[in-house]
């Protein structure tokens, strides 16, 4: 019964927050293309709907556009099996940041997301999972508190219900305004990862562009199997501070997917127009029964 | 002691050059003590020490980061930022004390894992990550002192003890509070009002939760008999009592688990 209630009512915040967020005026900026828009990597003009069609991955030179999380589960999921859990869960401004509350008051309204993460069960093509999709739009999608325990309540339930755990992880890393409770994250999410993992269950982290600091160094690594989009920036320490610390220009491609798999620390780099179908193939392959 | 410095003031005494390391507790607090080097994959790093040693007749292992002494001793230990290898050394040397059934303690003075080229190559977040995995699950007691400096994912990956003790004087935080301004600013100049906002203090963080106990220090920054006792009585009190934990690995998975749940509302499943 109050699971019930409890359902509801997160539906009901969450039609309060669109409501609130249609609200914000769309204006399209001046001199924007309504039909084409030109690929920032090689200044091709591509057409929306091609933009559309090819999961935002550019046509001409293969760029992967970063995408909403939302966007991401509706390429992956099954029409009518996406369910969203903990989409109420939040956190609070522990450490009295300044500004703090009043930045996640409107990434709320201007995004639709009540945090970094989105942390769902569905099917994909037929095969029931729990999915969690990281939100760069969010403060980097960075790891607060409330981060962490959805990440964390996921695993929880893949465990439970025996299914395979899927996360897509983006992230700056830990989320500077929570202080050492954000770090204390990286701890929460490997503890619940290798319990998961340990009681028997698949996890798959798929690692899209950026995957650094405290999440790469967390659940991100701990997947029994680790796939990557192309030329995403994998790494601990980002690119800046390792040039400020070796006083050198890094070379090309260092961090990037590609140059992950070469060191062992990806199985595949897989393009996002197959990102389905291996899916589909491992959880395949992971699913007969002991 | 000193009772009322500013948080800025407390990072420069956590920094300070003479105040007593990891090492000098380790070298007066235990005897009998065996270093163990190398991960057994590629290579050894000084950053990180680990060995096996005795604490009040009983055989413990120990692990702790280390800056050095000398500067050539510095640079080689990258001011005490470990690079993966040092992980993967803690890691083995974690995964004998289960075998062997010895409690673990560890001592934690460092800015962070070093942020070098060839640390990223090697897979810096893998080691980390891994080294937390592997401390979710250690069914042997584990207590941590975080003695100076605590900064980030690198200080974080010898510091999920049992109980986590904290000297007054030293700072633990998400990042450096360098890094911290330059990341949240673009200014690392602002510093000073990054110590501030950031709680990082042993009071800020036994109030958040993240600590369980404060070890008071003496005035004197560079004292270290006092210390050293101050230290040995609040290690010995702890690990009594995670000795007679029933199953110190859950009760591990559970302490960090909670961390920052007050902070929540709302939520489902």
């Amino acid at each position: 019964m109050s699971q019930q209630f409890e359902n509801r009512r997160e539906r009901f915040l969450k039609l309060r927050l669109w409501r609130k967020s249609s609200e914000v005026p769309f204006s399209p900026k001046p001199g924007l293309d309504p039909l084409f828009e030109k690929c920032p990597q090689c200044d091709q003009a591509v057409s929306r709907l091609d933009w559309n069609k090819g999961l935002n991955v550019c046509p001409g030179c293969g760029l992967h556009r970063p995408v909403t999380a939302y966007q991401r589960l509706s390429m992956l999921l099954d029409s009518g099996t996406f369910r969203e859990f903990n989409a109420s869960l939040v956190g609070r401004d522990p450490l009295r940041f300044p500004g703090y509350k009043e930045k996640l008051k409107d990434l709320r309204l201007r995004t639709g997301l009540s945090e970094a993460v989105v942390t769902a069960t569905g099917k994909i093509s037929g095969f029931p999972v729990v999915i969690g999709v990281m939100d760069s739009r969010f403060i980097m999608a960075s790891m607060g508190v409330a981060v962490g325990e959805k990440i964390a309540r996921a695993a929880l339930l893949a465990k439970r219900r025996r299914l395979p755990l899927i996360l897509f992880c983006a992230s700056g890393g830990a989320r500077m305004q929570e202080g050492i409770l954000s770090l204390m994250q990286m701890a929460k999410t490997a503890s619940a990862i290798e319990e998961f993992r340990r009681a028997g269950g698949l996890y798959i982290s798929y690692l899209t562009n950026p995957t650094t600091g405290g999440v790469s160094a967390s659940f991100a690594m701990l997947g029994d199997i680790t796939l990557a989009e192309p030329g995403a920036l994998i790494g601990f320490a980002g690119p800046r501070v390792i040039e400020q610390t070796i006083g050198q220009k890094l070379p090309e491609g260092f961090q990037r997917a590609e140059f992950l798999m070469e060191h062992g620390f990806v199985d595949a780099v897989v393009p996002r127009g197959e990102m389905k179908n291996t899916l589909v193939q491992l959880l395949r392959l992971h699913s007969q029964r002991r | 002691m000193a009772q009322n410095l500013t948080a800025s003031q407390r990072v420069a005494l956590a920094r300070h050059s003479g105040r007593p390391g990891p090492m000098d507790y380790i070298q007066g607090l235990f005897t009998d003590l065996f270093e163990q080097r190398g991960d057994r994959l590629f290579g050894d790093d000084s950053a990180i020490f680990g060995g096996i040693a005795c604490y009040h007749g009983q055989s413990v292992t120990v692990l702790c980061t280390r800056k050095g002494k000398t500067l050539e001793e510095n640079l080689k230990m990258h001011f005490g930022m470990p690079e993966p290898e040092g992980y993967r050394k803690a890691q083995r040397i974690m995964e004998q004390a289960e075998k062997f059934g010895r409690p673990i303690l560890t001592f934690v003075d460092t800015s962070g894992a070093y942020p070098g080229l060839e640390a990223e190559e090697r897979g810096q977040a893998d080691a980390i990550a891994k080294s937390l995995a592997l401390m979710s699950r250690l069914t042997v007691p584990m207590v941590t002192v975080i003695c100076g400096e605590g900064g980030s994912g690198g200080a974080l990956a010898l510091a999920m003890g049992n109980r986590v003790l904290m000297l007054e004087n030293a700072v633990y935080s998400v990042l450096s509070p360098e890094g911290f301004a330059s990341i949240l600013w673009k200014d690392s100049s602002r510093m000073e009002e990054a110590c501030e906002v950031m709680k990082l203090t042993a009071a800020d963080l036994l109030e958040l939760g993240a600590i369980d106990e404060i070890i008071p220090e003496p005035e004197d920054p560079e004292e270290l008999p006092e210390r050293l006792r101050l230290v040995d009585a609040a290690i010995q009190k702890h690990l009594d009592a995670v000795k007679r934990l029933k199953d110190p690995a859950r009760h591990r998975r559970e302490k960090f688990a909670a961390m920052g749940r007050a902070w929540l509302r709302g939520g489902t499943v």
